[in-house]
């Protein structure tokens, strides 16, 4: 390939062939694939810690393990184990294999266990049911039974700050919520202490969290380990109606989601990208305090795909065409009222001719039967 | 082309003379009439009288406790969104302190309403519920009404009496499968019905 620059690289990712830019890695590459073609939405290795608008992230889940069959052009010997895409970046001549591989299935299978040894089975409770990765993954990845019996870690529940609520129990240490902390707010005040079993998402003696951006971690968190406490238990998410709005912020973008039931806003996120991962952060103050729907210029529905529980049993009227047929009907026998009668208000009058009035209707109506 | 084997050629010919009399026609017809007053009726006198109800029957909703008395349902909203006719409504409620022995999970159903006129009573709600907590009675139907708000049934009407519990032979699709089986086998005579635990 003499034409190509030489920062272009080519890889085969499940038999397709795609041309990045040299650094990007194998996750990318793939999301490229998709993005340009969306029936291939289902090639994409899934994430579960990665998250592009979060530098650092990945590496810790495995969710998106994937084959190297070939590892360049140069060397073309295969990588000997599975690699996570998401932080293992492409060289020319790539040949990467993931759902054409068993083996890649079969071992994510093992991830899904993994990750599910220890987190509870509390989806009828949780308030990320509907949108929940780990939910989405074990679905499309996972196993239909458990084969787990022993006791499941347990955490007592935390308050991290007035607005936001620790469910440790629940957490599958992305480390996605550190980084946002990192990296969004200027100051982190919560991180993993402890190891192993016992590391746990802490706030270093439940110092609040009191930053202005602090709220994204509640959207960056693929469980329901950190949630809205100004939303919990306020509504399943497929209830709730999203909507696009924005207003004029003085502290962040101002672009939002609005979720309501009827005319009530009862939750604000960041809008999301079809990979889950937000656009752009949101302030607190329009994430827990700006739910009136007064407060916001609303843009319209925010497209859901057809494919999750959100979209359940949402009509959108306002596209329904109403069927113009009685609109027709009428206007082909419109008359215009003749004003040019006499105005009668003598009742013997009225009464002559309402009789010739019916005669008249009557003949009409026998005509009508004898043709 | 001859489609059942009751079908008669209808035809425009000439009547005879006792067709043309009228009378024995009439009386014809009269005759399967009184017969009809002697045959076994097929109607009942409902809602005095009733027909048995099998056990597969899917009749009113109820909303089941468990052994303690605690209410199941955790106003998770999987009837709701998967029944067809959109009956189901419900608002959730955090368990407060000293509650535990009302509500088995950390969140319950504070509201909990069917719409009887709207469910087509198709037991995907039965289905659905990953807590066992709401099921269709096979031995009670909606009873008749007469006012429109007697319709939307509120968590009075719904939830389980613990003095009169709502008991079935099988609680799930196996169970009831094995129960079948087990039937047709011939075993299994007598098998006592009983309260999910
Ligand atoms: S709390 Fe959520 S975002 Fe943070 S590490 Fe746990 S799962 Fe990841
Ligand atoms: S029986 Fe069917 S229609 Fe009736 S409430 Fe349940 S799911 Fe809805
Ligand atoms: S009845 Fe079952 S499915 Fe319905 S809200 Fe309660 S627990 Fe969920
Ligand atoms: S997404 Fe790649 S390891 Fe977690």
């Amino acid at each position: 390939m003499e034409d190509t620059k030489p920062n272009v690289v080519k890889i085969t990712f499940d038999g397709i062939e795609v041309e990045v830019e040299a650094g990007t890695t194998i996750m990318q590459a793939a999301r490229r694939i998709a993005e340009a073609d969306g029936t291939q939405a289902h090639l994409v290795p899934p994430a579960m810690c990665y998250y592009k608008p979060l530098e650092g992230t990945g590496g810790k889940c495995r969710a998106c393990l994937v084959k190297v069959a070939q590892g360049s052009a140069k060397d073309t010997r295969p990588m000997p184990k599975l690699v996570p895409s998401c932080i293992t970046q492409v060289q020319d001549g790539m040949v990467v294999e993931n759902t054409t591989n068993p083996a890649v299935l079969e071992a994510r299978k093992g991830v899904v266990e993994f990750l599910l040894i220890n987190h509870p089975l509390d989806c009828p409770i949780c308030d990320q049911a509907g949108e929940c990765h780990l939910q989405d993954f074990a679905f499309e990845h996972g196993a239909a039974q458990t084969r787990y019996e022993e006791e499941r870690r347990t955490f007592e529940k935390h308050d991290i700050g007035p607005y936001i609520q620790l469910h440790m129990t629940r957490c599958i240490l992305c480390y996605r919520c550190v980084y946002t902390a990192d990296q969004i707010t200027n100051q982190r005040v919560h991180g993993v202490l402890n190891r192993g079993d016992a590391a746990e998402i802490s706030t270093y003696i439940e110092k609040a969290i009191d930053n202005d951006f602090s709220g994204n971690v509640i959207d960056v968190c693929p469980v329901g380990a950190l949630t809205d406490k100004t939303y919990r238990f306020k509504n399943r998410v497929w209830f709730t109606k999203p909507v696009d709005a924005h207003r004029d912020c003085p502290t962040c973008k101002g672009e939002v989601t609005l979720w309501c039931r009827g005319e009530e806003v009862i939750r604000v996120t960041a809008r999301k990208n079809q990979w889950g991962e937000v656009q752009d952060f949101i302030c607190n103050t329009c994430r827990f305090d700006q739910k009136k729907t007064s407060d916001w210029v609303i843009e319209g529905p925010t497209k859901v795909q057809r494919s999750s529980v959100i979209s359940a049993n949402k009509y959108r009227a306002d596209l329904v065409k109403k069927p113009d047929f009685a609109l027709k009907l009428a206007s082909s026998q419109y008359k215009a009222i003749d004003d040019s009668r006499p105005y009668v208000t003598d009742p013997d009058t009225i009464r002559q001719q309402s009789v010739e009035n019916n005669d008249k209707a009557n003949h009409r109506s026998l005509l009508a039967e004898n043709n | 082309m001859q489609l059942t084997e009751r079908s008669k050629q209808v035809s425009n010919k000439e009547m005879t003379l006792s067709e043309k009399a009228y009378l024995p026609a009439i009386v014809q017809g009269m005759a399967i009439t009184l017969k009809h007053f002697f045959k076994k009726k097929v109607t009942i006198q409902y809602p005095e009288v009733k027909r048995y109800l099998g056990p597969v029957f899917r009749g009113r909703h109820i909303l089941k406790r468990d052994e303690e008395g605690r209410e199941r349902c955790t106003a998770c909203g999987l009837c709701a969104v998967a029944c067809p006719a959109e009956a189901i409504s419900m608002v959730a409620e955090e368990r407060q302190k000293g509650e535990e022995h009302l509500y088995r999970e950390e969140k319950y159903a504070a509201v909990y309403e069917v719409n009887m006129l709207r469910c087509i009573f198709c037991g995907l709600c039965e289905e659905a519920c990953p807590k066992q907590a709401v099921y269709l009675r096979h031995d009670e139907m909606v009873p008749v009404f007469t006012e429109r708000d007697q319709v939307i049934w509120g968590k009075d009407l719904l939830v389980e009496n613990m003095n009169n519990r709502y008991k079935r032979e099988a609680w799930t699709k196996e169970e009831a499968r094995q129960l079948d089986q087990k039937r047709a086998e011939g075993q299994a005579a007598g098998v006592e019905p009983r309260a999910i635990p």
